[in-house]
């Protein structure tokens, strides 16, 4: 296997990372429709995490992704 | 290739300039810094110029700001928090503007550099650990001991140094993959458009009209990115104001 093939592999094989990234997300994003509808007066007090929550796991997703672009592009 | 879509953030030297054996060349990178720079300073400026105590439209943008801001340290840091005020706005307003200038086509995003948010984080960082010591003396070091039985300690305590010294490699490395990861995705975009309307051309010209399928995404991507600029901006902020919380109250609660 030439080094150019087993590069390409190996950046896809990093974007796996963003799997985790997506469940995540859509975990954070679910589990505050939920509480917000259950108990719609506490929902805007909770932007705050909830933005929080989301930068954080989308960030570990990311960092698969800048794994697959230092592969691809150096 | 003038498809490859990692050439936007190529930095280029403008004014080349050598001193000492060091490289220290006026690029495209300094020139959209000083611009961003020049663009908050102007804006702010003009903006107080008339203290006025009904703010016109510009100074209510101003005002918002401020206490957009001002809110967000004191709910994530306290009372205390807010001599930090001038640190964290600018941080915020450098890396908002710096992430919407980045988004004018043809421009260089400043924030898209490794070097660009390392530095801040680290900013950020030292200015945690040196509050933290001035503070509390060595006192800090028990940001790393949370309230546990001893034996959870021998497996919680590695845990917070690690969590501790990685902070500045997570909150440099968030801001620049979100932007990298944005503006890569644009350009990859961009130029399934052209490879599409390329296709006019060649044997199967039917495929061409297809490329605003493309174009109606890079809209919509864009508008996805204008969120994303100004959620890593606040993230990155309130991020710094809860590191700072932890330097000035340790575990207690403010």
């Amino acid at each position: 296997m030439s080094v150019e093939a087993a590069k390409m592999i190996g950046a896809g094989l990093a974007c796996i990372a963003l799997v985790g990234a997506g469940i995540g997300i859509g975990n954070v994003f679910g589990s505050y429709l939920s509480g917000a509808l259950r108990n719609p007066g506490a929902a805007a007090g909770q932007t705050t995490n909830l933005l929080l929550g989301f930068a954080l796991c989308e960030a570990t997703g990311l960092f698969g992704l800048v794994i697959a672009l230092i592969i691809l592009f150096t | 290739m003038a498809m490859n879509p990692m050439a936007q953030f190529e930095v280029k030297p403008l004014v080349p300039l050598h001193i000492g054996g060091y490289d220290v060349s006026f690029t495209n990178q300094s020139l959209w810094m000083c611009i961003v720079v020049g663009a908050i300073a102007l804006f702010m400026t003009y903006a107080a110029r008339s203290r006025s105590l009904v703010p016109s439209r510009v100074q209510s943008m101003a005002e918002l700001s401020y206490e957009f801001v001002a809110n967000m340290i004191q709910s994530a840091a306290g009372e205390e928090g807010l001599k930090f005020f001038p640190l964290v706005f600018t941080l915020f307003m450098f890396v908002l503007l710096s992430n919407f200038f980045g988004l004018l086509p043809g421009s260089f995003t400043v924030t898209s550099q490794i070097a660009v948010t390392f530095a801040l984080a680290a900013v950020v960082v030292l200015t945690v650990i040196v509050t933290g010591f001035l503070q509390h003396g060595v006192g800090f070091l028990k940001l790393f001991v949370p309230k546990a039985p001893f034996l959870l300690l021998l497996l919680l305590v590695p845990i917070e140094i690690i969590s501790f010294l990685t902070r500045p490699v997570s909150l440099s490395v968030r801001l620049f993959a979100n932007m990298l990861a944005g503006h890569t995705m644009l350009k990859v975009f961009a130029g399934f458009v052209i490879l599409l309307g390329a296709t006019v051309t060649s044997r199967t010209p039917w495929f061409a009209p297809l490329s605003i399928a493309p174009m109606f995404l890079i809209v919509a991507i864009t508008a996805l990115e204008i969120l994303v600029a100004f959620l890593q901006a606040y993230v990155f902020a309130i991020l710094t104001c809860i590191y700072l919380n932890e330097a000035l109250h340790l575990h207690e609660h403010h």
